[in-house]
């Protein structure tokens, strides 16, 4: 699965939210979004769900448009885990990710055998076959955002969407998260807060600001000190963690400078 | 890592107290409980007939031959109480669904029938027609009244709420809320407008009754409440999602405001129906939803039939508590809703708060 973005913008009540988005998402590849709060990556995933319609460039599945999609054949295609889940109704685990089946079956159809097996092997897939019975509002954060991404892969779409999974969670949960995206091989675009997810766990990064995509490539090369500056107005530093070996983004208040501070101490 | 957290506290049993394939079980005692019911409700009253007898009145009407049937016996059961005996199990039924559908319609535990406006927009009706005289009103009768009002006040509160054919939930519930207590204003205008003997009459559009129901009353109601809930278990899968969020449906493939707008019209299509032979009948449609999702889940495949034989059951025992607790005098039914309803209600919220263990 591929999906592209092609000079896609995207207005909300007239005002321009996302300009003239282009980028390319290869199979396979894991795509992390960045940009600060309000720059449009949120907006730019919706228009790949099918919420929001481009007013102007299209998102293509394998170069079909998803306005021209049917919803339901949509929804064969890309799996979706959005970042805010009402989910307050008394649903078990299994039946929350059993929803996942809707765009394969048909009004009346019943669940088979076979749809139960794909259920318990995305279950498998997050390693939350144990807590198949219990409910849903029971689980913590992380634990949750694991069974909302096995919904995802009940779907059995070849490309999974995510806006920002791992907030809320905690250090472990957030870890756990990015390591099943990876595992699972899937063409990924995921939004991600944190710019050291992003380094470390994505083969590229685009950078969105004010509603344009303003950077794409691999995180080394994308996230440099000046980039990030410009951007998200802190201070960078990219360098090689010390336990993993993968590369790693620090990041500081741009105006966190030991020196400037000790002044600053000095006037009050 | 997860593995060894497994035997954490995996429990044997779901979280609801019914879980999967045991629901069939439930449906089935629930049908008996229904049918076991209804033979009481027949059977009691000012005059008090075996079980037996009630069905052999039946049975005999059912394969046509109703030769030699003692006569009292036949206008008690067959006349007067199994009509309005399988009218209230029909609405019970009928509201109950309702209350499932707009509720996970607006994705609100608080919706019916009352709160989207249109039970208080079909006694407007009602009681307009009742007032100014069914000639004013190009010959227009009391129940075609509530049913083309009830109508009107759906197009009203979907107008109200809509944005360019998109439904909001929040938009939906607030112009269902502001279109119905204007609908009650009006009635309440419109009732010191008439005469004192049509006071009954209004009370039945307002509070609602069973009483003085008829085998005609059962045709439309049976009729909506059968296609309406076999429409509703088509829509299970897509019901399920709607209740995870606008945004995740869409990614289920549910296109959100269609099948929101297919909602509104045939929850109101089934209210009106229902609104005509009852009147203005509260409670059912707002608890019986949630005691049947408290036993066996927020799964709307299980909830339907479940919500459905509940709420035939309920309203038929609270229809013969109405009129057997004190005898020969009727008891408004609403009375009884409540009394029997928050009760349960409030019993299965305990224990499940328990079973959660917090």
């Amino acid at each position: 699965m591929r999906l592209e973005f092609a000079g896609t913008s995207v207005d909300i009540a007239s005002t321009r939210i996302v300009s003239d988005v282009s980028l390319r998402i290869a199979p396979g590849e894991v795509v992390g979004l960045v940009g600060p709060n309000g720059s449009g990556k949120s907006t730019l995933l919706r228009s790949a769900y099918r919420v929001l319609r481009p007013s102007a460039g299209a998102a293509l599945i394998d170069g079909e448009d998803v306005w021209g999609l049917s919803a339901r054949e949509a929804a064969r295609r890309r799996a979706i885990v959005t970042q805010h889940t009402a989910l307050d109704a008394a649903f078990s685990v299994h039946e929350v990710v059993a929803m996942g089946r809707t765009p394969r079956k048909g009004l009346l159809d019943r669940d088979t055998d076979h749809d139960h097996r794909v259920v318990e092997r995305a279950l498998d897939d997050v390693h939350m076959r144990w807590a198949a019975r219990r409910s849903f509002t029971t689980l913590s954060g992380g634990e949750q955002q694991r069974v909302l991404i096995a919904r995802a892969l009940a779907q059995e779409a070849g490309l999974l969407i995510l806006d920002e999974p791992t907030n809320h969670l905690d250090v472990r949960a957030q870890f756990e998260v990015l390591d099943l995206l990876r595992r699972l091989g899937l063409t990924t675009l995921t939004a991600l807060h944190d710019l050291d997810h992003a380094v470390s766990y994505c083969d590229r990064v685009a950078v969105m600001a004010q509603g344009r995509l303003v950077a794409v490539g691999a995180p080394t090369d994308v996230l440099t000190p000046d980039l990030v500056h410009d951007v998200f107005g802190v201070r960078a530093v990219l360098d090689t963690h010390p336990i993993t070996g993968r590369p790693r983004i620090a990041v500081a208040s741009a105006g966190h400078d030991p020196a400037t501070t000790s002044r600053d101490d000095e006037h009050l | 890592m997860p593995r060894t957290r497994g035997s954490r506290a995996a429990p044997s049993r779901g979280p609801h107290p019914v879980a999967g394939r045991a629901t069939i079980l439930l449906c089935a005692a629930l049908t008996a409980a229904l049918v076991a019911a209804i033979t009481a409700s027949v059977s009691l009253g000012t005059v008090t007939l075996p079980a037996r007898d009630v069905w052999h009145v039946i049975a005999r009407h059912v394969i046509g031959d109703t030769a030699g049937l003692d006569p009292l016996h036949d206008q008690i059961v067959w006349d007067l109480r199994l009509p309005r005996v399988l009218v209230a199990a029909v609405v019970g039924a009928g509201l109950s669904v309702i209350g499932v559908g707009l509720q996970a319609l607006v994705r609100n535990p608080l919706a019916d029938p009352y709160m989207l406006g249109v039970t208080p927009g079909a006694s407007f009706g009602a009681v307009l027609v009742m007032a100014s005289g069914s000639a004013a009103l190009h010959g227009l009768g009391v129940t075609g009244g509530a049913f083309a009002a009830a109508l009107l006040t759906t197009v009203a509160v979907f107008l109200l709420a809509q944005r360019s054919g998109r439904l909001a939930d929040t938009r939906l519930i607030l112009s269902g809320v502001a279109v119905g207590y204007l609908a009650v204003a009006a009635t309440s205008f419109v009732q010191l407008q008439t005469n004192p003997n049509q006071l009954a009459g209004i009370m039945f559009w307002v509070m609602g009754s069973l009483a003085g129901a008829e085998w005609s009353d059962l045709r439309i109601p049976t009729t909506a409440l059968a296609l309406g809930v076999t429409w509703l278990l088509a829509q299970g899968r897509a019901l399920n999602a709607l209740m995870i969020g606008d945004d995740a449906a869409a990614g289920l493939g549910i296109d959100v405001h269609r099948l929101r707008r297919r909602l509104l019209v045939v929850t109101s299509l089934m209210t009106a129906t229902v609104v005509v032979v009852a009147g203005g009948l509260g409670f059912v449609g707002l608890v019986i939803p949630h005691i049947a999702r408290l036993v066996v889940g927020a799964e709307h495949r299980r909830v339907l039939p479940t919500a459905m034989l509940t709420g035939a059951t309920f309203l038929v025992l609270v229809d013969l508590a109405s009129r057997t607790v004190d005898r020969p005098n009727e008891l408004p039914v609403g009375i009884f809703t409540a009394g029997i309803g928050v009760p349960v209600l409030l019993w299965l919220l305990q224990r499940n708060r328990r079973r959660e263990g917090s």
